[in-house]
Parts: C-alpha cells; structure tokens; sequence
C-alpha cells in the first residue's frame, strides 16, 4: 500500500471544530490500476485511532464483510458474502444526469484521479437497529457534484444501483422494486461527512459492501447509503427511494438516525452495536448532531423521518 | 400400517431429534458460531423452531383422524411441550440477551409493538396447554373442557405466525406459508369436527 501525501490540512482547516478528522491521515489507495488492493489492514489497525471517538471500536473487518443488508444479492445476512462472486465492478462508469451543466458518462477510474482519497472512521447505523463502525476511504461527495456543475434548479440528487439480474441473484426475484434508488437534498449531499466510498480497511470495496462506489452518510439509516452506484441524477422535486416507496410508513425520505422517533414495528431508542453483548443508547443524528442538526433546523423531525 | 405400540419405540428417537438443535445452536452461541449478530440468530433460530413444532402438532391432529396415521398422536403431546420449550427459550433469549432484563423496557415493548403483543400472548396461550397436558389433568378436568382449552393451539399459532409475518422486513413468503398451513389445517378441523357432524344431524 503507497501512502500518498494528502491534502488533508486544508480540509482540516475547513472542518476545524469537527473532532471526527482531528488528525487524519489519509490513507492512499493505488488508483487507476485494475490491481485490487489486498492490504494488512489487521496490522495497521491502529492507524484509524486518531479518527476513533471515545467510546467507539472498529468492527472487524469480517464482521463489515459478512453481515450485510444487500438484496440484490439475497436478504439473509450472510447472503451478499456469499452470493456476491460473479458481479462484475470493473470496469465501472458513472452516470451524471439532470439539471447540471457537465451531464456525462464518467469513468471511475478516470474520476478517481481528480479526487483525494481520505480515510473516514464512521458509524454505521442500520434502521433494523444494530449498528458497527467502519474505516471508510473516500472521497466527498460534494467534490464530484463540483464535477456535473449542478444547476441553480438542482435542489436534490437521486442515486440509482445497477440492474443485472445474472450478476445479482438476488433480483431475479421481486423482493424490491429493482433498481435500487436513493436520494439526498442537495445540502445534504454537499456536506462534508457526505463521502462516496471506494474501500474499507485500505481494501478495495468488496461486492457485498457496494464495490465499487458506494454513497455513505453515517448521521442517516444504513439503507440511504445506497451501494455500487450507476447513475447520479440531479433534480428539482425529492426523488423516490425505494424503501420509503415500499413502506412509506416506515422508513421516511430523511431516515436521520432519530432516537426519538420509533420504527412503527420497533424502538429505535437502543440499539447492538455488533460484537457488543449490550444494547448501547442510540444517539441523535448517529452522534453526528453538532455536524448536521442545522441541516434540519426548524423542521419536524417527527414529521419528516 | 405402523401400530400404536411399535410408533411408542420410536419416542426417545423423536425426543433426540427434536432436542438436539438446542444443544446445536448454544453449543454454537458459545463458541462465536452463529455469525456476526449472534443474539437474534439465536432468537430467530428458536422462534422459527417452535413455530414449525406447533404447526407439526396441528398437522399430527388433523393426519391422526384417518386410521392409517393414528399411531402419530402418540408423539402430539411431546411434541407440543417441546414447541412450548422452544418458545419459552425464545422468549428467554428475548428478554436475557436481548434487553438484559430492563424490563422496564421489554414492558413496554410487549404493550407498544403489535408484533411482540402477538407473540406474547400466543406464549401466554399456550401456558393452559401445558398446565393441563399429563394425562392426570385430562382427567381431572375431563375430556370435553380439555379439548376445549386445547383449541386454544389454534389462535396461538395463527398469533404466533403473525408475529412471525410482521417482524420480516420485505420478502413475507416464508412467514406467510406459515400463516397458509396454520389455516388450511384449523379449515380443515372445522370442516370434519363441526360442519360435518352437524350437517349429519
């Protein structure tokens, strides 16, 4: 694994009051080459501490690869792991659509050279209430929105997943309306805990973690984080996602990690943290509160989940 | 035809296949076995258990009306213990390992969440059965009040099921066959325990 030096000082400087990237160093991924990167990520554990809040641990890294949430590869949990050998993410290209200025079909490896790769230690907050922390890299979602040049129309960004039926067993069943979408509103998509993720643990993204590029926004439910994404459209009216399409009842366009707003079915008050005997307190926002709670400010979050 | 008495042989073997999954699973639970979130593995394991033991009985009452399998209701009682067992370690793990005893907490949750209610009240249900299930209580209570408080298997299997039903989050099939079977088998009781006999009247 090459260590790049990162531009991570400046971003620092932007993000001072954030104790989440107090001294981060970026961990440099090997981009534009086919080569995956099988890293030591055991042995260098502790380069993610600095980012690690309090009373936090990472997970380990077969814990993050072998309990996933990912239907298009069945709904058990183990079910990605497994089912996930024959998809193909590479080569891999991006989609950029709607209301912006530069619509164009990019290559990932060619937008992997305009970004900077950054390591982001996260909590992941799933809405079935469990929850792990992960070591994220990637790079902000807002630098690739700098890319499409949203127009001034451009109030929400909509995410859609690949649809291959012979890639992904799971969608030759209708469990979900296939393709997967997501979508965030435009500030919450520019903000700076927003990333787009190429790996994890200084690996490449595995298929069952969303290979290889996959939205993470850790203040809102895991299934917002939407996983090897295709296209990114840019529009004027909240788009549809597709759990709240399903049960809108349930799982709310936002889905900000709420702890005082229940599941209609379960509390939303605690939750496992995985590999933990204890259920933990679930935090406001994910603990991301002091980032994000101006996102929302004077809205009703009991209203809109 | 397989007679009563040599299917009575056959008991301790019914015995050892059903209790075993237990011993499997805590043996599992123990040794970091049952993946990554091994508490609700553990909880789903049992509840599905116990779930497909009391549609095993039902299946057992209404297969033990033709002669041929008359022999099965030799095996209905233990059978239905075990699905009490299954339950009641269910429930356990619930309220241990889930919530570690906050029960101020699981209090709530049983009043506050339909699905946990109905799976509640299905395990209370099934507490008379259990009561009156040595063959002394089917004495002492008499036959007509026994069978009738036995049909209380029935609401708690449906209940049990929709419990089962509404905890899934997408993909209903496998709890909803569930919900089929239990019904198609308290149809068919109904049809040759009440609509038949009357219609012969």
């Amino acid at each position: 694994m090459k260590i790049l030096p990162s531009e991570i000082t400046s971003y620092n400087k932007y993000l001072n009051r954030r104790r989440f990237i107090k001294s981060s160093v970026a961990t440099g991924l090997i981009l534009g080459t086919s080569t995956s990167l099988y890293a030591n990520h055991l042995s260098n554990e502790n380069i993610y501490d600095n980012q690690l809040d309090e009373n936090d641990k990472l997970n380990s890294f077969e814990d993050i690869t072998t309990y996933n949430n990912f239907y298009e590869f069945g709904m058990g949990k183990t079910d990605p792991s497994e089912n996930s050998g024959n998809f193909k993410s590479k080569p891999w290209s991006i989609s950029l659509e709607g209301l912006i200025n530069n619509p164009q079909v990019l290559d990932l490896e060619k937008l992997l050279r305009q970004v900077t790769i950054e390591d982001r230690v996260y909590r992941l907050r799933c809405v079935e209430a469990w929850s792990m922390v992960i070591p994220w890299q990637g790079f902000p979602l807002s630098e690739l929105i700098k890319i499409a040049d949203p127009l001034s129309s451009a109030k929400f960004i909509q995410f859609v997943t690949v649809f291959r039926p012979e890639e992904m067993p799971g969608q030759t069943r209708r469990l979900l309306p296939w393709p997967y979408v997501e979508g965030l509103r435009m500030d919450e998509a520019m903000h700076p805990l927003t990333i787009l993720s190429t790996g994890l643990y200084g690996h490449d993204l595995l298929n069952q973690s969303g290979a290889p590029l996959r939205l993470v926004v850790p203040w809102k439910y895991g299934f917002k984080s939407i996983k090897s994404i295709a296209s990114i459209r840019f529009v004027d009216k909240q788009p549809e996602a597709t759990w709240s399409m399903l049960a809108p009842s349930e799982y709310g366009f936002y889905s900000n990690v709420n702890n005082f707003v229940d599941h209609p079915r379960w509390s939303q008050g605690t939750e496992r943290r995985i590999g933990e005997f204890k259920r933990r307190e679930t935090l406001m926002f994910n603990g991301y509160e002091e980032e994000v709670s101006h996102l929302y400010k004077g809205m009703d979050l009991k209203k809109y989940y | 035809m397989i007679s009563t008495q040599s299917f009575k042989k056959t008991k301790p073997l019914i015995f050892l296949i059903i209790i075993t999954p237990i011993f499997f699973w805590a043996y599992q639970f123990s040794n970091g076995q049952l993946g990554v979130n091994p508490i609700e593995k553990l909880m789903d394991n049992l509840g599905e258990m116990a779930l497909r033991l009391i549609v095993l009985t039902l299946f057992i009452s209404s297969l033990s009306e033709f002669r041929k399998f008359r022999f099965l209701i030799e095996a209905r009682r233990m059978i239905g213990l075990f699905a009490f067992f299954y339950v009641t370690c269910h429930f356990l793990t619930y309220i241990v390992l889930d919530h570690f005893l906050d029960f101020n907490f699981i209090f709530k949750d049983i009043l506050k969440r339909p699905f946990i209610t109905f799976g509640f009240i299905s395990f209370i249900l099934l507490i008379p059965l259990v009561i009156t299930s040595p063959k002394k209580m089917l004495k002492k209570v008499g036959y007509k009040i026994w069978k009738r408080i036995h049909y209380l298997i029935y609401p708690a299997a449906i209940l049990a099921s929709l419990h089962f039903y509404m905890l899934v989050r997408a993909n209903k099939i496998e709890p909803a066959i569930y919900i089929f079977l239990i019904l198609l088998l308290l149809l068919y009781r109904l049809f040759y325990r009440v609509i038949l006999p009357r219609r012969a009247q």
